[in-house]
C-alpha cells in the first residue's frame, strides 16, 4: 500500500491584491486565500498514483487556523486525511523556519513512499521550502516533475532544465516537486465535497510534534521582510498623433530610432 | 584554513557565472572585500584563469572526477565544505533550475537563509545587503534582510551586466582542500537535449505582442511581418491560448516573463497578468483601438488607432528607415 503525503500551502490569491496607491504597499493582510495552484497539481498526481497502486494521501498543512479551509478543499478532490500544523508563534517563519515545522511534523505522521510538493507557491515563488525538506529529511529530491511513475520502491520523473529535458530515478522514500504541466487538477463533485466534510483534520500545536519554539517564527527565521512595495511603472506615456496611419507609423517609428531600440 | 568573509560566486551556467562576477564585483567595493569563484568540475584550471580575466581576485578550485557532470549531491556537499572552511559572507548562486535547488539545499544544510531570483541587489547606509525580488505573481516586490550569515541569493541570467575582460588582472587561483563528494542520490536514465530552432522568447531583442484585438490567427501574419523587420518574435496573450486555442505559450504571469528592449503591444488591453510578465521591458509601445485600456497608461508610447492600418503602415516605414541608415 502507498503512502503520499502533499505539502500544500494556503496562498495569498495573486489575482485579487489591492494596493494602497499612496504609499504603493500592497495589502496582503486580508487578501483572499486559496491552495497555491501547483500544490493542486502535487495533490491530482498523488491521488492518481493512489487510484492506481492503492494506498492514502495525507495532506499536510503549515499555517493559521483558517487554513482548515484549504485542508477541505484537498480532501474534497481525495485526500485522505489532512494534517494543519498551526500555532501562534509560527507567524512570520521564513522557509528556513517553515522547512523545519514541516520535517518534524512530517516524522511525527509516520513513513511514506513519496512526498509531493508543487515547484514554487503563486504567492511567494521562492521554490525553497520543497528542496529544504528533502534535505532535512535526508531523502532523494527531484525537482519540476511534469511525469511521475512510481513502480516498487523506485519513482521515475521527466523534468525539464534549461537546456535539456531529463528522466531522473530515485528509490523511494523520496520528494518530487512537480510543475502545472504534469496534469490537470480535478474540480471535486458536490459528492466528493460533501463527503470530504466527514474526514478528519488533525490539528497540531508546535508542541504536538516536538517543534522547538527558538527554532520557528520571526527568531527562528534567517530571513527578514523589510517591505513589500507595488513595482514603480515609470513610463513615458507619449500619444502620437497624425492625420493618417502612415503618419502615425512613421512619428512612432522615428522615434524608436531615436531610443536606440531598433536597428543596430 | 584561509577565511575569506568575502563575497563568493557559482554557477554551472557559464554565461551566468560572468554576470554574478560582475555584480560581486560591485557589491565587493561596496563592502569593501574580496570576491572569490568556486568552480567545480574536473580539468577545470582553464576556466578558472578566464574568471580572473573576469573579476575574480581569487578562484577556489574543487577538481574531481566525480564532478565532471552536474549532479546536485556531489556539488552541494563540495559547495557546503568550501562554505564551512572559507565563511563567505555572501553566497551568489545563479538562477537556474539546478541552481535553485542547489541554493535552497546548500542554506538547509548550513542552517541559513537565501532569497531566490533577486532582482535588485544594494547595500544600505548600515552596510546591510537588502535583497529585492518579485512576489504576488508581478504585483509586488518584496525586499528582504539577513539576520545571520552566510546570505546566500540566487541571480537570475541577464538581470546584471558582466565585468569587462581584461587580459592584465590578477587574481590567486588555489586548489580546495580536504573536500569529500558525496554520491548523487538520484540517477539521470535518459538526457534529450531542447531544441533550440527559434531563439526563446525570453532571449528577444524585440517581441511584438498581439491580444484579443485581432479577429483570427491568420492575421498574426502582420505581426509576423513586423517582428521579422525588427529581428524579433511575436507573442501572445494567455487568451488567445486559453480560450481560444491558437497557441499553447503566452507571454504574461503564468506563462513567459520577458524583459526585451522594445515591446509592442498590438490589440492588447493590459490586464494585470500580462503586464506582469512584460513589466521589465525597456520601451514599450501600445497600438489599441480604446484609449481607455489599461495597457494606455503603461506604455512609453501610444497610437489609437485600427492595429489593422497602424501595424502594415508601421512595417512600412521601419523598413524604409531601417534601409536608409
Amino acid at each position: 500500500m502507498v503512502r503520499i503525503f502533499v505539502c500544500v500551502k494556503q496562498a495569498v490569491d495573486v489575482s485579487q491584491l489591492k494596493v494602497d496607491s499612496a504609499t504603493r504597499r500592497v495589502i496582503t493582510l486580508d487578501a483572499p486565500k486559496k491552495i497555491s495552484d501547483f500544490d493542486k497539481n502535487a495533490l491530482e498526481e498523488a491521488i492518481r498514483v493512489k487510484e492506481k497502486l492503492g494506498g492514502e494521501v495525507f495532506s499536510v498543512t503549515v499555517g493559521p487556523e483558517d487554513a482548515k479551509t484549504t485542508l477541505r478543499e484537498a480532501l474534497a478532490m481525495g485526500a485522505d486525511k489532512a494534517f494543519l500544523i498551526s500555532d501562534p508563534i509560527f507567524e512570520n517563519s521564513d522557509t528556513l523556519a517553515t522547512s523545519y515545522i514541516l520535517a518534524e511534523a512530517i516524522k511525527k505522521i509516520g513513513p511514506f513512499d513519496l512526498i509531493l510538493c508543487g515547484e514554487a507557491s503563486i504567492d511567494s515563488f521562492s521554490a525553497q521550502v520543497g528542496p529544504r525538506l528533502a534535505d532535512r529529511l535526508g531523502i532523494p529530491l527531484i525537482t519540476y516533475a511534469r511525469k511521475l511513475d512510481l513502480e516498487g520502491d523506485a519513482v521515475t520523473a521527466e523534468r525539464s532544465l534549461e537546456d535539456c529535458s531529463q528522466t531522473m530515478r530515485a528509490k523511494t522514500p523520496a520528494l518530487i516537486t512537480v510543475t502545472k504541466e504534469i496534469n490537470e487538477p480535478r474540480i471535486p463533485s458536490l459528492m466528493a465535497i460533501m463527503k470530504a466534510s466527514k474526514k478528519e483534520i488533525v490539528l497540531w500545536k508546535a508542541a504536538d510534534a516536538n517543534i522547538a519554539s527558538e527554532k520557528v517564527g520571526e527568531s527562528g527565521s534567517a530571513v527578514q521582510v523589510l517591505d513589500i512595495l507595488a513595482p514603480k511603472m515609470e513610463r513615458k506615456k507619449i500619444v502620437i498623433k497624425g492625420e493618417t496611419p502612415t503618419e502615425s507609423a512613421e512619428k512612432l517609428a522615428k522615434a524608436l530610432v531615436q531610443e536606440g531600440v531598433i536597428g543596430r | 584554513m584561509s577565511e575569506d568573509r568575502g563575497i563568493w560566486v557559482y554557477s554551472e551556467n557559464k554565461e551566468l557565472m560572468l554576470e554574478l562576477l560582475g555584480k560581486g564585483s560591485e557589491l565587493a567595493s561596496k563592502l569593501n572585500t574580496r570576491l572569490t569563484a568556486a568552480v567545480l568540475g574536473h580539468d577545470v584550471k582553464e576556466q578558472a584563469k578566464e574568471l580572473v580575466g573576469y573579476g575574480a581576485q581569487k578562484v577556489v578550485i574543487v577538481d574531481n572526477p566525480q564532478l565532471r557532470e552536474f549532479q546536485v549531491e556531489p556539488y552541494l556537499s563540495a559547495l557546503t565544505q568550501l562554505t564551512q572552511q572559507h565563511k563567505p559572507e555572501l553566497f551568489l548562486i545563479g538562477s537556474t533550475r539546478r541552481g535553485k535547488e542547489l541554493a535552497a539545499r546548500l542554506a538547509a544544510r548550513l542552517n541559513v537563509g537565501c532569497v531566490p531570483d533577486c532582482q535588485e541587489l544594494n547595500v544600505d547606509d548600515q552596510g546591510r545587503l537588502l535583497a529585492g525580488r518579485i512576489v504576488y505573481g508581478g504585483n509586488a516586490i518584496v525586499t528582504q534582510v539577513f539576520r545571520i550569515k552566510p546570505q546566500i541569493v540566487t541571480i537570475p541570467r541577464r538581470r546584471f551586466e558582466k565585468s569587462e575582460y581584461k587580459e592584465t588582472s590578477k587574481g590567486e587561483i588555489i586548489d580546495a582542500e580536504n573536500i569529500q563528494v558525496e554520491p548523487s542520490k538520484t540517477q539521470v536514465v535518459a538526457v534529450k537535449p531542447i531544441e533550440v530552432a527559434e531563439t526563446k522568447i525570453e532571449e528577444a531583442r524585440v517581441v511584438v505582442g498581439g491580444g484579443r484585438g485581432l479577429d483570427k490567427k491568420e492575421d498574426f501574419k502582420i505581426l509576423d511581418e513586423l517582428a521579422q523587420i525588427l529581428g524579433g518574435q511575436v507573442g501572445y496573450t494567455r487568451p488567445l491560448a486559453e480560450d481560444r486555442k491558437w497557441f499553447t505559450e503566452w507571454v504574461g504571469l503564468s506563462g513567459h516573463a520577458i524583459s526585451p528592449e522594445l515591446y509592442i503591444a498590438c490589440g492588447i488591453s493590459g490586464v494585470i497578468q500580462h503586464v506582469a510578465g512584460i513589466r521589465d521591458s525597456k520601451i514599450i509601445v501600445a497600438i489599441n483601438k480604446d484609449p481607455e485600456a489599461p495597457i494606455v497608461e503603461m506604455a512609453d508610447y501610444i497610437v489609437i488607432g485600427d492595429l489593422y492600418e497602424i501595424v502594415p503602415a508601421l512595417s512600412v516605414a521601419l523598413r524604409k528607415l531601417l534601409a536608409s541608415t
